[in-house]
C-alpha cells in the first residue's frame, strides 16, 4: 500500500517516534545522531569555523539528473567549501507536506545518505515537522553545515585586479535548464541534466595555490552574470569573457535557445566560479580536469578596467554587455 | 548541421565582417554612407546580443525599426485589458504584455490586486483556459504581426469548430509592409535599405515586398536573426547598393519562400479584413492594420462584450515614438536608464522582448 505522510508524523507521538526511527535513525543514526539527543556534540577545530546555511524549495524536487536532497547536501557543502572550508557536519531541517508519499521521502532521504557519504559529510543534528496539506509543496528542507577553515586561503574580493583569470569548473547552467525542462515538461532526448554536486575535492586540491586565488563562489540563483556583477559593481575593475570559451553542454545549450534565456544568468548547483593570478590559472585548470567534476573547466574571460562592467566579446567579433539578470527569471530553482 | 553551431560559427562571422568593411569602403570612397534600418524587434534585439552594431564602419548605420508590435500598441489597449479584467474576465496573453504601462497601470499590478491574468507560451493555452473556466469569458490580447496573426487565428478557427462560446480575441494587428511605405515617406528619416523580419517573411514570403522595391528602388533583404545571417544580410544589402540593383533578395531560403505560407494567409484573410491602424508614435497607417471581419464579431472581444479601444495618455515625457521611427537611439531618450528602466518602464520599448530601449538597456548601455 502506498503510505502517505500524515500530520500525526510531526505531532510528536508515536507515528513521529516510527518515522524517525524508520527513515531517520536507520539511516543517520550512527554518530552524533545516536540516542537523537537534542543538540550535537562535536569535536572542536584547530582552525576557524566555517558555517552556512541554506534552504531547498525546488519546484518540482525530483528533476532530470536529482533531487531536493541532492540538492540540500551539495548546495551547503558547497557553500562552505567555496568560502575556503572543509565541510564536516549537516544539520538536516525538513518540513513534509500531508499527503507526501513516504516512498518519496525514502528516495529523497537515501539521495541525503549517498551524497553526504560522497561528501565525507555527516548529519549530525535535525528536525521534522508535517504541515497540512496546501502548507507547502510536498518537501522543504534547510540544511546548515559546518566545516574548518583550510590554511592559505585569503579570499577578498578587494584582492582582485586587472590581468586576473576567470575560472569556471564545468558546463553553466545546467541545473536551472534541467529544472525549468522538468517544470514546464520539456522532454528532449540528450537534455539537460543537473549538475548538482559537491565541489570540495575541487576546492581542497587548489589548497598549495591558496596566494593566488582571490575569489571563489559557486555560481546558483542568477548565475554567472550575477557573480561576476557583483564582484564589479561600483568598482574600477570589469570583466569581460570570451563567448567561445564558455563551456555549456549541447542539450542546455538548446533549451536556452529554445526558451530564449541566457545561459550567463542560469544557476549552477555544482560548479565554481573562481579568480585568480594569470601565474597560476592554467596550474589550476590542470588540476580540476583531473576530476570528473572538473572535467570540463575553462578559462572564460579576464578581468580588466572596464569600470563596473561585465562584458562578453561575443562570436561575430563584437562585445556586448553581460547584466545583472532582471527579476526572477527562474523561481524556486534550488 | 548543428544549427546553433553552424550559424554562429565565428570564422565564418569574421570572414563576412571582413568583407562587409571591404564593401564600406568602396561606399565611402564615394562618400556615400548607408542607413540601413532593420524593421523586426528581433532583429534590434539580436544585433544589440551578438555585438553587431559597433562592429560596423562609421559609414553604415543600423536603425532601429517599429516592429515591436507591443511598442506599437497604443496605451489605450492595455487600459482596455486592465478593465475587462477587473470586470471578472480571463486575460490570457503573451509574456510582454503583462509589464508594458497603460495610463495608470499595468497588468502585471492589475494582477497582484487579484484579477485573473495568464501569461500563454502558445494561444492555445486561451482555448484550455476557457473549458476549464465555463462560466468565465476568456480574452487573449491579440497583439501581433503576420507571424503571431496566423497562429492566434488559427486558435480561433479551431475554438470556433469545437463550439467554444466562452472565448473571444481583443485586436491589434498590424502588417510590416504598409509600415515600409510610411517610413520611406516620412520626410525626416533617410532609409536607404531595409532587412526584413525573418518570421513576419516566412508568412507574407518574398512577393510581399516586390511592389515596394519596384516603386522605391530600395534593396529589401531577407535575414534569419542568427549573427552569420545578419551580417550576410547586411553585406548583401551593401553589394546590392554598390551595383545599383536594389530587388528583394532572400538570405532565408530554408523557412521564407516567394509566396509565403499559403495556408495561414488564406486563413488570416479568411477572417480578417484590412483597417487604416493607429500606431503608437507613428500615428494612423492606412490598411496597415487587420480587424475581424463583421461575421465574426461573436469572437471579437469589442463587439461581444461592447467595449472600444480608446487612445490612452502616455507619460508625456516618454519617447518612445522617436524610437520607433529611428530618429533617436534609446539613450538619447532623457528617461532612458533614469526614470525608465525595465524594473519601472515608462514606455512599451524598455519593457519589450523585442523593444529597442530594452535592447539596448541589456546589451548596450554604458
Amino acid at each position: 500500500m502506498d503510505e502517505k505522510i500524515q500530520i500525526a508524523h510531526g505531532s510528536g507521538g508515536k507515528l513521529s517516534s516510527q518515522l524517525i526511527d524508520n527513515e531517520i535513525v536507520f539511516r543517520f543514526g550512527n554518530g552524533p545522531l545516536k540516542g537523537l539527543p537534542d543538540a550535537a556534540m562535536l569535536k572542536g577545530f584547530k582552525n576557524n569555523i566555517i558555517f552556512s546555511t541554506d534552504s531547498y524549495v525546488v519546484h518540482p524536487y525530483e528533476f532530470p539528473g536529482g533531487n531536493i536532497g541532492n540538492l540540500a547536501v551539495h548546495g551547503t557543502v558547497n557553500d562552505v567549501s567555496v568560502a575556503g572550508g572543509k565541510p564536516k557536519w549537516l544539520s538536516l531541517g525538513m518540513i513534509l507536506e500531508e499527503g507526501l508519499p513516504i516512498k518519496t521521502l525514502q528516495k529523497i532521504l537515501d539521495t541525503i545518505k549517498e551524497s553526504a557519504e560522497e561528501c565525507g559529510v555527516k548529519i549530525v543534528t535535525g528536525d521534522t515537522k508535517v504541515v497540512a496539506k496546501g502548507q507547502c509543496d510536498g518537501i522543504y528542507i534547510n540544511t546548515a553545515g559546518i566545516g574548518e577553515a583550510i590554511d592559505g586561503f585569503n579570499l577578498d574580493k578587494n584582492l582582485i585586479k586587472e590581468n586576473d583569470c576567470i575560472i569556471v569548473s564545468g558546463n553553466i547552467g545546467d541545473h536551472g535548464m534541467a529544472v525549468l525542462s522538468a517544470r514546464e515538461g520539456i522532454n528532449i532526448k540528450n537534455g539537460p541534466l543537473s549538475d548538482t554536486g559537491s565541489v570540495h575535492r575541487l576546492v581542497q586540491k587548489i589548497q598549495p595555490y591558496a596566494d593566488n586565488i582571490k575569489f571563489v563562489r559557486d555560481p546558483t540563483r542568477g548565475g554567472v552574470a550575477s557573480v561576476l556583477n557583483e564582484i564589479v559593481s561600483n568598482t574600477s575593475i570589469g570583466a569581460i569573457l570570451d563567448s567561445e570559451k564558455i563551456p555549456v553542454a549541447p542539450g542546455t545549450n538548446s533549451i536556452s535557445e529554445l526558451l530564449g534565456i541566457d545561459i550567463l544568468s542560469v544557476a549552477c548547483e555544482g560548479r565554481m566560479l573562481l579568480i585568480c593570478s594569470e601565474s597560476v590559472s592554467n596550474d589550476i585548470l590542470t588540476e580540476w580536469k583531473k576530476f570528473p567534476e572538473g572535467k570540463d573547466a575553462a578559462i572564460i574571460g579576464k578581468i580588466n578596467n572596464d569600470k563596473g562592467r561585465v562584458t562578453l566579446s561575443t562570436v561575430t567579433g563584437g562585445t556586448r554587455l553581460v547584466d545583472v539578470p532582471m527579476g526572477e527569471l527562474l523561481p524556486r530553482i534550488c | 548541421m548543428k544549427y546553433i553551431d553552424d550559424y554562429r560559427n565565428p570564422d565564418t562571422a569574421k570572414f563576412i565582417v571582413k568583407d562587409i568593411k571591404k564593401s564600406a569602403k568602396v561606399l565611402e570612397d564615394k562618400n556615400i554612407s548607408v542607413n540601413i534600418m532593420e524593421v523586426c524587434g528581433s532583429h534590434t534585439m539580436a544585433i544589440a546580443r551578438f555585438g553587431i552594431r559597433d562592429l560596423l564602419p562609421k559609414n553604415i548605420n543600423l536603425i532601429s525599426g517599429p516592429g515591436c508590435p507591443v511598442c506599437v500598441t497604443d496605451s489605450g489597449y492595455i487600459d482596455t485589458a486592465i478593465k475587462l479584467a477587473e470586470s471578472g474576465v480571463i486575460i490570457a496573453t503573451f509574456g510582454d504584455m503583462i509589464n508594458v504601462p497603460g495610463s495608470e497601470k499595468t497588468l502585471s499590478k492589475c494582477r497582484a490586486e487579484g484579477c485573473r491574468v495568464e501569461v500563454c507560451y502558445s494561444p492555445i493555452t486561451a482555448i484550455d483556459l476557457a473549458k476549464k473556466n465555463p462560466d468565465k469569458e476568456v480574452v487573449f490580447l491579440a497583439i501581433g504581426f503576420e507571424t503571431t496573426m496566423a497562429p492566434i487565428i488559427c486558435m480561433i478557427d479551431s475554438a470556433i469548430k469545437e463550439g467554444i462560446k466562452n472565448i473571444s480575441i481583443l485586436t491589434a494587428f498590424k502588417l510590416v509592409p504598409p509600415v515600409l511605405e510610411a517610413l520611406t515617406a516620412d520626410p525626416e528619416l533617410r532609409i536607404d535599405a531595409f532587412l526584413c523580419p525573418s518570421h513576419v517573411s516566412a508568412i507574407i514570403g518574398e512577393k510581399a515586398y516586390e511592389p515596394f522595391v519596384e516603386e522605391h528602388q530600395i534593396p529589401c533583404v531577407i535575414a534569419s536573426f542568427e549573427p552569420v545571417e545578419i551580417l550576410l544580410g547586411l553585406n548583401c544589402i551593401l553589394k546590392q547598393i554598390i551595383a545599383n540593383r536594389p530587388e528583394v533578395e532572400n538570405r532565408y531560403k530554408r523557412v521564407v519562400t516567394h509566396d509565403g505560407n499559403e495556408m495561414a494567409t488564406e486563413l488570416i484573410n479568411r477572417y480578417l479584413e484590412p483597417y487604416d491602424a493607429a500606431w503608437r508614435g507613428l500615428g494612423t497607417i492606412p490598411k496597415s492594420g487587420l480587424k475581424l471581419r463583421e461575421k465574426y464579431s461573436s469572437i471579437n472581444t469589442e463587439s461581444k462584450l461592447n467595449v472600444t479601444v480608446k487612445q490612452g495618455k502616455p507619460n508625456s515625457a516618454c519617447k518612445c515614438g522617436e524610437v520607433l521611427k529611428g530618429k533617436i537611439k534609446p539613450d538619447e531618450c532623457p528617461l532612458f536608464g533614469k526614470a525608465c528602466s525595465p524594473i519601472n518602464p515608462i514606455g512599451p520599448c524598455m519593457v519589450s522582448s523585442e523593444g529597442s530601449c530594452a535592447a539596448y538597456f541589456k546589451y548596450s548601455r554604458h
